[in-house]
């Protein structure tokens, strides 16, 4: 009785022991592992402050004999990063306002309007998102064209600022605030205006946050149609095709393209780390899986 | 009496007439926005795919030629199995080591935010940022060679020069950089999953690896569903990667539709066919949404 009792409290004990060690090793090879997926970044952060001839080293290093931090001046002075850096901001910027403020215009009517067609237009809406920006880009450029818009801000921030998916998302969060607050403001002789910019828009700063951070990115990001729509890379370039001109220009210069390309990163790093709880909700909002 | 009854119903039509004005006002500029730079497009794009279509000069009407041509050029082959090739690699790769971190880094894990903020970084980060590290990366004597030479003492083979390596090389950059999106829709939906039914398993008596397939994958199929949607899509549309990697090279190993869709447009200046070749995209999209969703009944369960 008493063996069978210490045999059960030691097996147990060993158990947890045991779970404690799986738990330990479970850690320490999840570090390993983030390690791993990190090195590249480290490696370039580590590069962009290393003098020219030590970019490549056996074994190789992360950082350098010194911290040239004079890089990043460099950087900006072989490229117009400045220039690059402005262009994004005003396009992210202005794009992302347009983006918002169209998007929760009709994410209100179709959360808190009735009207006839409703329920199809919402479908409608939903069917652009299926097609792809690549199929839109051949008949967006000659569209450009036609509109003498080629090689011009509005022609980076409008074609891709009317999407479905800010509608989406707000309109899902639009009805989530209760029907009482709008009927009983209704009732008070509320406008809808008043209604939409009193009452809707304050209770929605969560969701709008989040649609905003994420429409920022994407156009900080985006590539494929600035690349196609932008003549004059150093008047109107974004910093996007900034880096692939410099990388074209002044290939071997590592340590400055490493400069440039972590300034770049900033941004997004910075809105991943303020964003963080709300990363999930903002999933939805755009393409951006497996890019 | 009689106004007392009416009131009300008059009370409703006002406010049916008000929301009906409204929505005009409210949906307006999305309406516009939506027919001007969506739906014209993707029916200009269909109308420029049957045309000559050159940048500059006279248009002429051909039918389906574009597609003919698209059909019977071997590079246009090429480029569709590469795409191919890109996705049944990237897909597998991707779903294998999202699921596998996100089920690893478990609500028991320390530190479980730190782990979603890192592999969400290159998620956000610019692609051409992204790129520009990993050529960094595949360099020879870069990080991977120079490590190789240190440690084993062999030189890698250039990874972006050799037809053998380079789509492999586009694939493992994809993957570090795409995987964190799908890791944390997974995150998020084992989270919901409810303790007592993995305890309840756990107690009668099943390994962590029974629960996970029994318990917890049953459970998050929505989610599978979804991320394998998403990413399958999305896949198809590759084009940064090699694009910046090896500008489709070497030869045509990496050119991809959409690269094929930029060459054919931009390079050489023919818009019909760069169209057409975007509708094909758009057609092999549009098919494979169709058959997931028509095969989720079998594997998905939503409850």
């Amino acid at each position: 009785m008493t063996d069978a009792l210490t045999l059960a409290r030691r097996r147990t004990g060993g158990r947890r022991r045991g779970a404690a060690l799986r738990s330990v090793v479970s850690h320490l090879l999840l570090v390993a592992v983030a390690l791993l997926f990190a090195a590249p970044l480290l490696y370039a952060l580590g590069t962009s402050f290393k003098p020219p001839d030590e970019v490549f080293t056996r074994p190789p290093t992360l950082v350098g004999s010194e911290l040239r931090l004079e890089n990043y001046i460099d950087a900006f002075r072989f490229a117009p990063f400045g220039r690059y850096f402005f262009n994004s901001l005003v396009v992210a910027i202005t794009g992302t306002a347009v983006v918002v403020a169209v998007s929760s215009l009709s994410a209100f009517a179709f959360a808190r309007l009735r009207f006839r067609g409703r329920e199809l237009l919402f479908v409608l809406f939903l069917g652009t998102l299926m097609v792809p920006q690549e199929v839109l880009i051949v008949p967006m450029y000659w569209l450009m064209q036609t509109l003498g818009w080629v090689d011009s801000y509005q022609a980076l921030i409008l074609p891709f600022a009317f999407t479905a998916f800010g509608t989406f998302l707000l309109r899902q969060f639009f009805l989530t605030v209760p029907a009482e607050l709008v009927d009983s403001a209704r009732v008070d002789g509320a406008g809808l205006f008043t209604i939409f910019f009193r009452i809707m828009l304050p209770l929605s700063r969560p969701a709008l946050a989040v649609l905003s951070m994420f429409t920022f990115i994407a156009f900080w990001g985006s590539f494929l149609w600035p690349l196609i729509v932008i003549d004059t890379i150093d008047v109107k370039g974004t910093v996007p095709l900034g880096l692939t001109t410099f990388m074209a220009q002044q290939g071997t210069q590592w340590n400055l393209m490493m400069a440039a390309a972590m300034l770049a990163m900033l941004p997004s790093v910075l809105l991943v780390v303020l964003l963080q709880k709300n990363l999930v909700r903002g999933l939805l909002t755009t393409g951006f899986g497996g890019r | 009496m009689a106004i007392d009854t009416n009131a009300p119903s008059l009370r409703v039509g006002r406010r049916l007439r008000d929301d009906r004005r409204h929505a005009l006002i409210f949906l307006g500029p999305s309406v516009l926005g939506l027919a001007l730079f969506t739906l014209f497009p993707t029916v200009m794009a269909l109308v420029m795919s049957l045309f000559n279509w050159p940048v500059f000069g006279n248009r002429t009407f051909l039918g389906l030629g574009n597609y003919a041509r698209l059909l019977g050029d071997p590079i246009f082959r090429q480029v569709v199995l590469n795409t191919c090739l890109f996705v049944v690699l990237y897909v597998p790769l991707n779903m294998v080591v999202s699921l596998g971190l996100a089920a690893w880094v478990s609500p028991k894990i320390k530190g479980r935010s730190a782990f979603r903020i890192l592999f969400f970084i290159p998620v956000m980060a610019p692609i051409v940022a992204n790129a520009m590290v990993w050529r960094l990366m595949y360099q020879p004597s870069g990080l991977l060679d120079s490590v190789s030479q240190s440690v084993f003492g062999v030189a890698t083979p250039s990874f972006l020069a050799s037809s053998a390596t380079a789509m492999l090389a586009i694939v493992a950059m994809s993957v570090w950089q795409g995987f964190g999106y799908n890791f944390l829709v997974f995150s998020t939906a084992i989270d919901q999953v409810p303790q007592e039914q993995l305890e309840a398993a756990a107690i009668d008596g099943a390994s962590g690896i029974q629960r996970f397939r029994y318990v917890t994958l049953p459970m998050i199929t929505p989610s599978l569903f979804f991320a394998t949607t998403l990413t399958l899509i999305t896949s198809f549309q590759v084009f940064a990667q090699p694009f910046l990697l090896t500008t489709g090279g070497p030869g045509n190993a990496t050119q991809t539709l959409v690269l094929f869709v930029y060459n054919q447009g931009w390079r050489f200046l023919h818009m019909g066919l760069a169209a057409a070749a975007g509708w094909v995209l758009f057609v092999i999209i549009m098919g494979i949404t169709a058959i997931q969703f028509l095969g989720q009944k079998r594997w998905v369960h939503y409850d």
